[in-house]
């Protein structure tokens, strides 16, 4: 995990410092040389890349992602503090609501095999897959929001806040669930102790949700990381849509004012975040599958 | 174990299937799977199904209990009597109550048939749930019960294991006791030991023939293994093509074939108790096309006896001694009179054809 996360931060930053331009460029106007020369001394630039990337290694061992560069005096720790919860909180509304209604759309498609529900629910898919969510985003802004006036347009405050942008950013990991929750659900289905239950005289809805559901759900497990990755990357673009005062804003912002410090720390964030998650998300994996329980204790 | 049972068989019949079609409905056409399958069923029997492949043995079972995929499958015609109760007519909740507290069914392979994330002891509880009005303590003690019953040792730690847990033989175990649990009156076994290894085979057996004795409890078991028929059936229904050709005590059908299909299946059979050395000869030939099957006899095509009417006109079924049917043309007068010799059609294993 840790070999990860350090190849993660090598690529970025020397990513980074490959692209042109530097955090004091200006459009337009013109900085004081001496100034400038002042300030990249401040910051450590003048410095060779390799000696600048040891420095940055050092400080984060030590959890100190630094100051940032175009917001002094603010730290890219503070940002996160600030950020991280507002970020969480959307990503976990939108999940939640993804996995609930992707898993009820893919199990009523298909108890609903080759019906209309079905149809509808996947083209539905498609659009959801195929459909950017900044362009969920401005349509739910202008219809909702804009000519319905049913819900803010932007910003972040009261729950009525989090809807747009919690939907926007759910339509792709959702679209994705109920795909592949029907497909596992067809194939269920059709498995022989989906007869032995219905020989025991059980009522449809307990097969589907005793008998079905559980088997069919297992593999959406899996995709959960690469869902919250999804929604992770998602959340940058929607952010700074509805000028919510998340990471992704301040993500967003710091690649355009080439704030290198803020780049590489709520990179180094999110990496760590989802190295975590996906970890958590085999473990999860374990403790629902019976079956794979079983191969661990033996190994 | 025949005697204490004999009198039990001569009551009414416990089930009763009269003239059984069933149908597919399919891209290709209507597949007619049973076409006018009849079946008796005494209280405390045993009946066996055999047949070739794709005759209709599991459509048949499948519709007693009206398991067939509900979208394609159609019972056309016939009746099917539990107890004198019709059930063709029955509504799906009220087949529901009759799935597993009546009527059960174990399939070939536990290893699919038994759910893999669901704990052995809650698939054999709820099965108790759903039928009877004990509370789930009760359940688990009769759980615990039953598998000691079927031979599963340490029952209360076993309640907890999940399917992976268990060795073949021990997995159809613990499907007969879920089929069980709640004391039905017909168990319908299809293919019970096929995917089974011959010592774990006879000892499941044992255990039908055990559990039978015990409960009392009716048994219609599909194989293609004539051993299997020999050992623990009482009856044997040979079925071709989605009818019934040939039915009787298994003494008396295997000893006196007079099908020339169940002639055909026993010398194409392995048997230990001949000392002969005769080839085993397989039916040349397929069986038909069940979208567009045969006028006459199905068997018309590849039977080596066959004559011109048996391919135009169905023969009617006869009854060559008591209990023992048969439907095919040479049990016809006609025919009798037509036949060169008029030598017993032939002993196991060396059909005179
Ligand atoms: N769901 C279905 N849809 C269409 N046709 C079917 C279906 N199930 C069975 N059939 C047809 O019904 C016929 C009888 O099938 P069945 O499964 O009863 O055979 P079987 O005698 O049990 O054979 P086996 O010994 O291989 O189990 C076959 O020709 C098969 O093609
Ligand atoms: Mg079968």
């Amino acid at each position: 995990m840790l070999i990860t996360l350090w190849l993660i931060v090598t690529i970025t930053f020397f990513l980074m410092h490959s692209v042109p331009g530097s955090p004091f460029d200006r459009d337009g106007k013109e900085a004081n040389a001496t100034v400038i020369q002042n300030m990249m001394e401040h910051y450590g630039l003048d410095k060779p890349v390799a000696v600048q990337y040891l420095m940055y290694l050092k400080s984060l061992v030590t959890l100190d992602l630094g100051p940032s560069i175009a917001h002094y005096p603010d730290s890219v720790n503070s940002m996160i503090d600030r950020g991280f919860p507002v970020s969480l909180s959307l990503g976990m509304i939108a999940l939640v609501f993804a996995i609930i209604c992707g898993i009820a759309l893919g199990t009523v498609a298909a108890l609903r095999q080759n019906g209309l529900l079905d149809s509808f629910a996947m083209i539905f898919a498609v659009i959801g897959i195929t459909v950017p969510n900044f362009v969920v985003a401005t349509m739910l802004i202008k219809y909702v929001a804009v000519e319905w006036k049913l819900l803010p347009v932007a910003t972040w405050g009261t729950w009525k806040h989090m809807i747009l942008p919690a939907l926007a950013l759910s339509t792709g990991p959702l679209a994705i669930i109920a795909r592949l929750t029907r497909a596992n659900m067809v194939e269920v289905l059709t498995q022989d102790y989906i007869e032995t239950a219905r020989a025991k005289g059980l009522a449809p809805a307990t097969i589907v949700f005793k008998h079905a559901l559980r088997n069919a759900v297992l593999p959406v497990v899996t995709l959960l990381g690469a869902l919250i990755a999804n929604i992770l990357t998602g959340s940058f673009v929607i952010e700074k849509i509805f000028a919510i005062p998340g990471m992704g804003k301040y993500f967003v912002d710091g690649i355009n004012n080439r704030d290198y410090a803020v780049i590489m720390g709520t990179t180094v964030f999110y990496s760590a975040l989802l190295i975590i998650m996906m970890f958590l998300v085999d473990i999860a994996y374990g403790l629902i599958d019976p079956r794979i329980k079983l191969h661990k204790k033996g190994a | 174990m025949n005697q204490p049972k004999n009198d039990t068989k001569a009551g009414q019949p416990l089930l009763e299937v009269k003239d059984l079609h069933v149908t597919f409905t399919t891209f290709g056409g209507e597949v007619k799977a049973v076409r006018g399958v009849d079946l008796t069923l005494r209280a405390g029997e045993t009946l066996a199904i055999v047949g070739e492949s794709g005759c209709g043995k599991s459509v048949t079972a499948r519709s007693l209990m009206r398991l067939l995929p509900e979208r394609t499958a159609r019972i056309t015609s016939g009746s099917i009597k539990l107890k004198g109760r019709e059930l063709t007519g029955l509504s799906e909740k009220q087949l529901r109550q009759l799935r597993g507290s009546e009527i059960s069914m174990i399939f070939q392979d536990a290893m699919t048939a038994l759910n893999p994330t669901i704990t052995i002891g809650e698939q054999i509880i709820e099965g108790i749930l759903r039928h009877q009005k004990v509370s789930r303590t009760e359940a688990r003690r009769q759980a615990v019960e039953m598998l000691e019953l079927v031979g599963i040792s340490h029952p209360q730690t076993r309640l907890k294991q999940y399917l992976h847990e268990f060795s073949g033989g021990m997995r159809q175990r613990i499907m007969i006791a879920i089929a069980l649990v709640c004391k039905p009156s017909v168990l319908i076994a299809d293919e019970p030991t096929t995917a089974l290894d011959v010592t774990i085979q006879a000892q499941i057996l044992e255990l039908f023939q055990m559990l039978q004795e015990r409960t009392g409890v009716s048994i219609i078991i599909i194989t293609h293994d004539l051993g299997v028929v020999a050992k623990i059936a009482d009856r044997v229904n040979v079925m071709y093509a989605g009818r019934v050709v040939e039915s009787g005590p298994v003494g008396e059908v295997f000893h006196r074939p007079q099908h020339p299909y169940t002639l055909g299946l026993l010398a194409s059979m392995p048997r230990l108790d001949s000392d002969r050395t005769i080839p085993l000869r397989p039916i040349p030939g397929t069986p038909p096309d069940l979208f567009a099957p045969p006028p006459g006899c199905a068997f018309a095509a590849r039977c080596s006896r066959a004559m011109a009417v048996c391919g135009t006109y169905p023969p009617e079924r006869t009854e060559p001694s008591p209990g023992h049917t048969v439907t095919c043309w040479l049990q016809d007068p006609r025919a009798q009179a037509v036949r060169p010799e008029s030598q017993p059609v032939g002993t196991a294993g060396r059909p005179a054809i």
